[in-house]
Parts: structure tokens; C-alpha cells; sequence
């Protein structure tokens, strides 16, 4: 069927994306929103507004009946769950088809099991992804775990089956630690996430965040290459980029075919990400997990491919085959993205709502700004910090650095504190400029480079 | 006797207890120091704790448990 109409359930900058991406196709949109949100961007674009509920997100974003009866009130054919919240919500994405609407994703069933990060690790063994040595499923008792440690050495993560997103995380650095932390982590696992099981992975020290992007209809399914994204602070991603520019060639086409093998494997529809740990040194990459949405950083894919990942989305969804094949994927130039929270880099990060009093978007050749700020607007402090994403493509790094560095400048946000100052110092950073970073790069730039440049707290007192 | 307000110092969501499944930081009529922690406000994901930033008796709440709040709102009122 062909989707004539779309409930966006989310807000911020995606919602915009996703009512430019429907429009873009003819598509008429609704948007729901909380009663914090009225005054939002996407709200303002919309073809309709839906106020379902008061500003806490259980109340409102992320309140399945809310949402569905919303859709259903609005009589549209499909729901886009965009990211966060409900997006990776297999209930939801049920809920939504038991409503006899189209759910923009995978099947309930694939978002439930490569959410489980033990069926997934199962998954990319099965399609032969290589995954981080540890152990084979969900471990039972401390003996099991026990030998599992004796084969893969020490430090070793101690990780809850149904966690994500760097949460149920622990670190065992030697026998002892793991004899101490496993039945904790155990307890703790049972009350955060109603499931107790655990499963272990060592640690990869030294690692890039790789991530490949996939695309499938059921029957179909592409790579649009790989993202870099190893800046990050507390596990968040900070700068994207794609390429991975100092990925060689073969790795390249091993890490990006076992992705689409892995797609192949669960009969993917819709767009996902494919996340990697990938070991400079021994160059070996590993999987960590599947995300089974739109990612933030999905524009610098766009720019390097010229693919519209929202509109294929939705096209798929609707049933229609994908419409490009492998063969019509190609890579061309460099793009960055930096992502401009309203928090304050000189105070350590304090989030920082509050009304733009004035906004000037750098505008040219390669450059794009997904946000949604205007002039006049409110930040509510209920959501996230995200305020807009500056995207940057030029034909080589080099390049796409140097405007990037322009274009930061050329940014002005007035009324709030944001991350623009983080993103010019990084711009012009030796270690940036080289690739020559990991995972925890940037936490330890932050108290070292960028404390000396600006007299920046690292911690919140 | 005189009541002291005490204000939100930031805007967003107000809550009594550190975690739901543990006892509130004050009951209502419980005395406070002024470094005791009242409450933490969550703003935009980050949470932040809220101390009473006076000494009194008899804490009185205003404002609910996971209820949105404003910059400079009273939360609580206590007596001097």
C-alpha cells in the first residue's frame, strides 16, 4: 500500500526531517506532540498537531496507547517512530500494525530480537559477523562465567542481556573484580531491566567506533558504507563521520558485507545501523549491536551516497522494493557532523534550556543544518540537549574540515549556551586533523587540551 | 515564626527521592540543613541535585513528586 499520510511520533530536529522527507514525497503529516511541545518546529510544519499528553516523556512521547489512539484519531496510514523514545519499541511497533497502520521499521519481531543483545550477538555469529570474544549466550552461574574469563583474559565487561545503549555495563579488571561484580551486576540487571541475565565481553581497549549503514526490504538489502563516530563523551556520540577514512580498502568491503549479511540474515526492512568496534593495530572488527531505526548521524551518510535514508524508509514501508541495489551505492567525498547541544562546554556540560534570541545558519556548498531552532523559540528542559545537527561535505577530509571550520563560524546561536566552541577547537585539533583517535579520545582531550584552551571545568562540582 | 521559599534553581522536572524504588530525600515535616538535598531536578536528561540552602523545621513540599517546574518556582517552604 501506498502511504498517503504519516503520525510523527517523536520531536526536535528528526521530526522535522522526517515532515520534509514525507512532504518531499507528497505525503500529508501529523505530528503529535506534548503540552510542552505546542510551540515546536515540526508542530509549525505539520499538516495537523495532536497534544497527547503532559511534558514527562512516560506521559507523552513515550506513552504507546497516547500515540496509537493519536494515529487512529488522525486516520493516517503510518507511523514514523523516528529515534529514541518508542523508535526500537517492539510493543510499539505491534501495537501500531494491531491498529492496521504501517509501522516505518523493521517487524516487531526483529526489533525484539536484535534488541536482545545476547540473540544478536547469536544472529551475527550465525551470519558470520565476527562478534567480541566472550561468552556464547546468557551465563547461568559464576562458574560459567569463570571459564569463559579463563579463555578470553582479563579486563572483561560484564554486560546485561537486555541493556543497551552503554547502560548494565560493568568492568572486571581481574578474577576477583568478576567473583565481586557478577552476582551485583545480576541484581542490578533484575531491577533495571526486569531481566537478570548477563553475558560477558572483554574489553577491546584501543577501538574505533565503525558503524555501517544498512538498508532492506524484506527480500533486498544494501550497505550505504560506514560512519566513524569514536568521538564520544560518557558513551554519546559528539562529531560523526563518514567515511572512516583511514579504513583500508579491504576492511572496508569485509566490514560493510558482513553488515548486509547480517541484514540478509534477519530479512531487515527499513533502515539500521550495524555497529562495530574496530581494532586499529590488529585490524580486526568486531560487532556490538544493531540499531534498528534512523540514527542521528544518518545525514553524513546522505552526503557522501546523495540517498535519502528517511524517504527510502518510508517507501519500503509502504512495500515498494528498494529502490537502489548495490551496485548504485557509491561513496564520493567526505562529510562531518557535528552535533550542537545546548549545554555549556566551559561548565562542564550543564544543560542549558532557554529562549534563541537570535539565529544566523551558515548557508553554501556542502553545507546543511538540520535543526529546530528558529527565532523566538524555547527550549523546554524536558527533552534532550540536541539542538541541530551541522552537517559538512567537501570532496576531500582536508577540505571538508576547512569549511567546516567556516561554517561553525558563520553559526550563531544566541539566548543559550551550546556546543559550537567544542566543535571549533576539535575543527582545528592536530589529533583531529590526523584521524589519530578512539573511543576515549575525547574525554581525555576534554580535560587536558580543551581545559587549558578555555579554563574549562571537566566535572560538575 | 517565619516560612523561607525554596526556589528551583533551574527549569524541569522535579523529583523527591534520588531513584523510585528509594525512600523521599524529606518527608513533609522533617527538619533541614541548608546542605541537605531536597529533591533533584532533571534537565534535559542531566539530573541535578536541589539543596535546601537553609537551615529550618518542618519542610512543607509544593510542588509533586515528577511534576514540571520553572526556573525560580517555589518547591518547598520551611520555618526558620
Amino acid at each position: 500500500m501506498t502511504i498517503r499520510s504519516i503520525l510523527v511520533a517523536n520531536r526536535g530536529e528528526i521530526a522535522v526531517r522526517i515532515i520534509k522527507a514525507a512532504k518531499a514525497l507528497g505525503i500529508r503529516t501529523v505530528q503529535v506532540h506534548s503540552a510542552a511541545d505546542a510551540d515546536m518546529l515540526a508542530v509549525k510544519l505539520a499538516d495537523e498537531a495532536i497534544d497527547i499528553g503532559s511534558p514527562a516523556p512516560k506521559k507523552s512521547y513515550l506513552n504507546i496507547e497516547a500515540v496509537v489512539n493519536a494515529a487512529k484519531a488522525a486516520g493516517v496510514d503510518a507511523v514514523h517512530p523516528g529515534y529514541g523514545f518508542l523508535s526500537e519499541n517492539a510493543d510499539f511497533a505491534d501495537a501500531v500494525e494491531a491498529a492496521g497502520l504501517v509501522f516505518i521499521g523493521p517487524k516487531g519481531d526483529a526489533i525484539r530480537l536484535l534488541g536482545d543483545k545476547v540473540a544478536a550477538r547469536a544472529v551475527a555469529a550465525k551470519a558470520g559477523v565476527p562478534t567480541v570474544p566472550g561468552s556464547a549466550g546468557r551465563l547461568a552461574t559464576i562458574e560459567e562465567a569463570r571459564a569463559v574469563a579463563a579463555k578470553t583474559g582479563f579486563p572483561i565487561m560484564i554486560k546485561a542481556a537486555a541493556g543497551g545503549g552503554g547502560r548494565g555495563i560493568r568492568i572486571a579488571a581481574d578474577l576477583a573484580d568478576l567473583e565481586r561484580h557478577f552476582p551485583q551486576a545480576s541484581a542490578e540487571a533484575l531491577a533495571a531491566f526486569g531481566d537478570g541475565g548477563l553475558y560477558l565481553e572483554k574489553v577491546i581497549t584501543k577501538a574505533r567506533h565503525v558503524e555501517v549503514q544498512i538498508l532492506g526490504d524484506g527480500t533486498n538489502f544494501v550497505h550505504c558504507f560506514e560512519r566513524e563516530c569514536s568521538l564520544q563523551r560518557r558513551r554519546q556520540k559528539v562529531w560523526e563521520e563518514a567515511p572512516s577514512f583511514l579504513l583500508p580498502a579491504e576492511v572496508r568491503a569485509k566490514l560493510c558485507d558482513s553488515a548486509v549479511a547480517l541484514a540478509r540474515e534477519v530479512a531487515y526492512r527499513g533502515a539500521g545501523t550495524v555497529e562495530y568496534l574496530y581494532d586499529e593495530t590488529t585490524r580486526e572488527f568486531y560487532f556490538i549491536e544493531v540499531n534498528t531505526r534512523i540514527q542521528v548521524e544518518h545525514p553524513v551518510t546522505e552526503m557522501i551516497t546523495g540517498i535519502d535514508l528517511v524517504s527510502e524508509m518510508i517507501r519500503v514501508a509502504g512495500g515498494a522494493p528498494l529502490s537502489i541495489s548495490q551496485a548504485d551505492v557509491e561513496a564520493f567525498g567526505h562529510a562531518i557532523e557535528c552535533r550542537i547541544n545546548a549545554e555549556d562546554p566551559a561548565k562542564a556540560f550543564m544543560p542549558a534550556p532557554g529562549t534563541i534570541s537570535r539565529l544566523v545558519v551558515p548557508e553554501g556548498e556542502g553545507i546543511r543544518f538540520d535543526t529546530m531552532l528558529y527565532e523566538g523559540y524555547t527550549i523546554p528542559p524536558f527533552y534532550d540537549s540536541l539542538v541541530g545537527k551541522l552537517i559538512v561535505w567537501a570532496e576531500t577530509r582536508e577540505a571538508c574540515l576547512e569549511r567546516l571550520r567556516q561554517a561553525l563560524s558563520g553559526l550563531v546561536i544566541e539566548g543559550i549556551p551550546t556546543t559550537i566552541p567544542l566543535h571549533l577547537a576539535l575543527a582545528s585539533d592536530a589529533s583531529v586533523a590526523r584521524g589519530a583517535f578512539d573511543t576515549r579520545f575525547l574525554e581525555r582531550w576534554l580535560e587536558t587540551e580543551f581545559a587549558a584552551k578555555t579554563g574549562a571545568t571537566a566535572e560538575v562540582a | 515564626m517565619s516560612k523561607i521559599e525554596i526556589r528551583s534553581p533551574l527549569p524541569g522536572t522535579f523529583y523527591r527521592a534520588s531513584s523510585p524504588d528509594v525512600p523521599p530525600f524529606k518527608a513533609d515535616g522533617d527538619s533541614v540543613a541548608a546542605s541537605d538535598a531536597i529533591g533533584l531536578i532533571e534537565v534535559m536528561k542531566t539530573f541535578q541535585e536541589v539543596p535546601a540552602g537553609v537551615d529550618g523545621k518542618n519542610i512543607t513540599f509544593l510542588v509533586e513528586n515528577e511534576e514540571p517546574v520553572m526556573a525560580g518556582q517555589v518547591i518547598a517552604e520551611v520555618e526558620a
